[in-house]
C-alpha cells in the first residue's frame, strides 16, 4: 500500500518534470522564425517512416548501424514491459498482463533477449568511444560534457538492463519457490531464458532476501527510467524522441536548392521596377534582420534540428573542410546552436522575455572562419541519419555577414563587384563572352 | 569537322526561328581557357547531332550562384531577375548548361522568381541524345582505358543525378573505376560555395589535393569531370602529385567529342 502510493507519487513527479521541460523546449523552438512546412504531408510521413522508424540512413556505417538497431529495437520493445511495471506499481499487482498467456510468455522471453542485445551494444559503443577511441568521438568540439553525456547514457542503459534481468531472475526464483504474491494459480508466468542463467547465483538465498533483491531491482529500474526520462531533454539522447518530428519536417526540395529570401525579392523587384506590386509590409513590425546573427534569426526547424542532434559526428567526418584540417565542423554548428538556444531559454526563465545578455550565436559561439570554410557540398546533410541541415544555418550566417555587416572575405567582395560590373565572377569584358565561338570547327 | 557558326538567340529570333534548346554556357565556359574547350566540345556535339541550339552570347550573365552561396542574396536575385527577363523575353523553354552550378541555380532557384524552364546538365542531354539514337558513340580512342568519374556536388548530391554521366562515359568502352567516396558519398573538389574565388581557410591540406590523391590511388589514365570548377581543382590536384603527364583531367563532353572524332 505505502509502496503503491510512493510509486504513484514518484511517477507523477517524474512525468510532471518531464512535461515541464518539454514545454520549455517547445517554447525555445518557437523562438525561431516562422516557416510553413504543412505541405506534402504524405511524403513527410513516408520520410519519417523510412528515415526515423526504418533508420535508412544509418546503414552507411554498418557496424554502428547493427548495434544501434539492437539498442533501438530493444529500447522500443522493452518499453512495452514498462507499461506492466507501472500498472503493477500503482496497484500492487504481480505481472498483471500475464492473463495473456502464451503471448505474454513469448513477450517476456523476447524482452530478455532484447535486453542482452542492448547490453552488448552498450559495451561495444562504450569501447568505441573510450578504448578504440574513434576519431569522430574525439574531435575539437567533443569537450568534457559531450563525452560524459555519451558515457552516462550508455552506463545508465547497462545498469537499467542489468536491474531488469536480475529482477526477472529473482521473480522467476520466487515463483519457483511458490512465494506469496509472486505465485500464480496458473503456474509459472513469463519465460526467462536469459535471467535463468543467473539462478545459480541466487541459490541459498531465503525468500525474504530474494524479495528484497527483486524489489530493489524493481525500484532501481523504474526510478532509473523516470530519471533517465528527465535526463533525455538535457542530453544528446533527445534524438530518440525528436528524430521523428525532425524527419517529418525534412527538407523535401533538392539539396542544392537554397531558399530565396522573400524580403530581398520585394526590394529587388521595386529596384528594377518602382511600380512593381509587392506584398505590403506591416509598418509596425520590427524590421527583420537579413540572415542570422543569433538563434532567434533561425527558423523553428533549424532550432529543432539542433535539439535533434545526437552528436554522432557523421556530418563532420564527411565534411571536406574538416577533413582537411579547417575549423569548420557541421556537428559543432548544431551543438553551438543548441547551447546558445538553451542559454537564451535560461535567460528568459531568469529575467523574463526580453533580456539581452549581449551575446550571440555568431561571435560568441561560431566564428567567421568556420563559416567561410564551407563548400556548400551537402556532404553533412547527406550523412545525417535524422536529416539535420547544418548547411542552411551556415548560409543564414553568411547572409548576415554579407548583407548586414559587409564583412565577407576581401576576395569574395571582389567577386561580388565583378559579378555586378561585368556579369561574371572574373574580370572580363561582357563583350568577350562569345569569343569562344570564333573558331568552333 | 568544318567550321560552323554558333547562333545567338537574337540571331535566331531575327531569322524567325526557335532553337530546340538554349545552351547556357556559363562564366567559366565563356572566359576560362580550359573550360572554353569544354564549351566548344558541347557545341560541336550539339551541331553534329543536328540539334538546333542557340546561346545568349553577350546577353548571358552570371546566374548569381557564387553570390548566393557566399551570402549575397541581393546580388543573386538581381542577377536572377535580369536573366529571367531575358530568358522569358526569348520564350526559352529548355536549357542545357555546361556547369552543374548554373544547372542547379536555373533549375531550382529561378522558378520561384518567375523563371520556369526545363533545365538539364550537359551529361543528361548527352544521355538523352545517346538514348534516342541521335548520338552514336562506340568505343573509340579510349577503349580499355581506366577512367575515374568525380561527381560534381551540384549535379550529384544536390540534384540526385549520378547515373547520366556514368552511362555516357560507359559508352566509351572503358573501365569505369569508382572511388570509395563516390555518388552520394562523393567528396567535394573544394571549389563550391564560392570557394573557387578565395583562398581556403587555414588547414592541413587543400581539399583538391585530398580528392586528387583519392582518384590517383586508382591509377586511372583519365579523371572525368562534369564541372568547370572541378576541372580546375582536379587538374591542380593532379599537378600537385606531378602526375599531369600520366593522368588527364577531362570533361565528359570532351571525351565524347573525341570519341566521335569531332575534336
Amino acid at each position: 500500500m505505502i509502496s503503491s502510493i510512493l510509486f504513484t507519487l514518484l511517477l507523477a513527479i517524474g512525468v510532471t518534470l518531464f512535461t515541464n521541460k518539454i514545454r520549455e523546449v517547445v517554447r525555445n523552438i518557437q523562438l525561431g522564425r516562422e516557416l510553413d512546412l504543412s505541405d506534402r504531408s504524405s511524403e513527410r510521413w513516408a520520410t519519417m517512416a523510412r528515415v526515423a522508424l526504418g533508420q535508412s540512413k544509418m546503414g552507411s556505417r554498418p557496424v554502428a548501424a547493427f548495434f544501434h538497431v539492437l539498442i533501438y529495437v530493444g529500447f522500443v520493445i522493452i518499453n512495452i514491459e514498462v507499461i506492466e511495471i507501472i500498472i503493477d506499481g500503482v496497484f500492487g499487482t504481480h505481472r498483471i498482463l500475464s492473463f495473456m498467456g502464451g503471448v505474454y510468455t513469448t513477450l517476456i522471453a523476447s524482452f530478455e533477449f532484447l535486453a542482452i542485445g542492448v547490453l552488448s551494444s552498450c559495451f561495444v559503443f562504450l569501447s568505441r568511444r573510450n578504448i578504440i577511441k574513434l576519431r569522430r568521438f574525439h574531435m575539437r568540439e567533443m569537450t568534457k560534457w559531450p563525452k560524459s553525456d555519451a558515457n552516462i547514457i550508455l552506463i545508465t542503459e547497462i545498469l537499467l538492463m542489468s536491474a531488469f534481468l536480475i529482477m526477472n531472475a529473482c521473480d522467476y526464483k520466487l515463483q519457483l519457490l511458490g512465494a506469496e504474491h509472486y505465485s500464480h494459480a496458473t503456474g509459472i508466468v513469463g519465460a526467462f531464458p536469459v535471467s535463468n542463467i543467473l539462478l545459480p547465483m541466487l541459490s541459498g538465498m531465503s525468500i525474504d532476501s530474494l524479495v528484497v533483491l527483486e524489489r530493489s531491482c524493481w525500484w532501481f529500474h523504474i526510478i532509473g527510467i523516470l530519471a533517465f526520462l528527465n535526463y533525455v531533454p538535457y542530453s544528446k539522447h533527445f534524438h530518440i524522441l525528436l528524430a521523428f518530428p525532425n524527419t517529418y519536417y525534412s527538407k523535401l526540395t533538392p539539396k542544392g536548392e537554397f531558399t530565396n529570401m522573400q524580403s530581398v525579392t520585394n526590394e529587388v523587384k521595386l529596384m528594377m521596377d518602382p511600380m512593381a506590386v509587392v506584398p505590403a509590409v506591416d509598418p509596425n513590425a520590427a524590421p527583420q534582420r537579413f540572415g542570422a546573427k543569433d538563434v532567434q534569426d533561425l527558423t523553428w526547424k533549424q532550432l529543432m534540428d539542433s535539439y535533434s542532434c545526437t552528436e554522432c559526428g557523421r556530418c563532420t567526418s564527411a565534411c571536406p573542410a574538416n577533413l582537411t584540417g579547417k575549423l569548420l565542423s557541421p556537428r559543432k554548428i548544431m551543438m553551438d546552436t543548441r547551447d546558445r538556444l538553451e542559454e537564451v531559454g535560461k535567460n528568459m526563465n531568469e529575467h523574463g522575455g526580453t533580456h539581452d545578455d549581449g551575446k550571440s550565436l555568431l561571435g560568441n559561439y561560431i566564428t567567421e572562419e568556420e563559416l567561410w570554410a564551407c563548400t556548400t557540398c551537402n556532404a553533412c546533410t547527406e550523412a545525417c541519419p535524422v536529416n539535420i541541415d547544418p548547411l542552411s544555418i551556415i548560409i543564414e550566417m553568411r547572409r548576415y555577414l554579407v548583407m548586414e555587416q559587409s564583412s565577407a572575405p576581401t576576395e569574395l567582395n571582389g567577386m561580388f563587384t565583378k559579378v555586378e560590373n561585368n556579369g561574371a565572377p572574373w574580370q572580363f569584358s561582357p563583350t568577350d563572352r562569345m569569343n569562344w565561338a570564333n573558331d568552333v570547327n | 569537322m568544318e567550321n560552323f557558326k554558333v547562333l545567338t538567340m537574337a540571331e535566331m529570333m531575327a531569322n524567325g526561328e526557335k532553337p530546340e534548346v538554349l545552351f547556357w554556357v556559363g562564366c567559366a565556359g565563356s572566359f576560362d581557357d580550359r573550360a572554353k574547350k569544354v564549351t566548344k566540345a558541347i557545341a560541336k556535339i550539339l551541331h553534329a547531332t543536328g540539334m538546333k541550339f542557340a546561346v545568349l552570347g553577350t546577353e548571358e550573365s552570371c546566374t548569381g550562384d557564387p553570390a548566393k552561396r557566399a551570402g549575397n542574396e541581393f546580388l543573386f536575385q538581381m542577377q536572377a531577375m535580369n536573366n529571367i527577363a531575358i530568358l522569358n523575353g526569348y520564350e526559352v523553354t529548355k536549357i542545357v548548361t555546361g556547369c552543374p552550378h548554373c544547372f542547379n541555380t536555373l533549375k531550382n532557384e529561378y522558378p520561384s522568381l518567375g523563371g520556369n524552364y526545363e533545365v538539364v546538365h550537359h551529361s543528361q542531354l548527352l544521355q538523352q541524345l545517346i538514348d534516342s539514337g541521335k548520338l552514336k558513340v562506340a568505343g573509340g580512342p579510349f577503349k580499355g582505358q581506366k577512367i575515374v568519374f568525380h561527381d560534381p556536388c551540384y549535379l550529384g548530391r544536390a540534384n540526385n543525378e549520378y547515373e547520366a554521366p556514368r552511362s555516357v562515359i560507359q559508352k566509351l568502352d572503358i573501365y569505369l573505376s569508382e572511388m570509395k567516396r563516390s555518388k552520394a558519398n562523393g567528396l567535394c573538389c573544394g571549389a563550391g560555395g564560392a570557394q573557387m574565388f578565395k583562398e581556403p581557410e587555414k588547414g592541413v591540406k587543400d581539399i583538391n589535393v585530398e580528392r586528387a590523391e583519392e582518384a590517383l590511388q586508382l591509377d586511372p589514365t583519365i579523371i572525368a569531370v562534369g564541372c568547370p570548377f572541378c576541372n580546375t581543382m582536379m587538374t591542380d590536384g593532379v599537378k600537385n602529385f606531378n602526375k599531369e603527364d600520366k593522368v588527364q583531367v577531362k570533361d565528359i563532353a570532351e571525351l565524347i567529342a573525341e570519341a566521335i572524332d569531332i575534336k
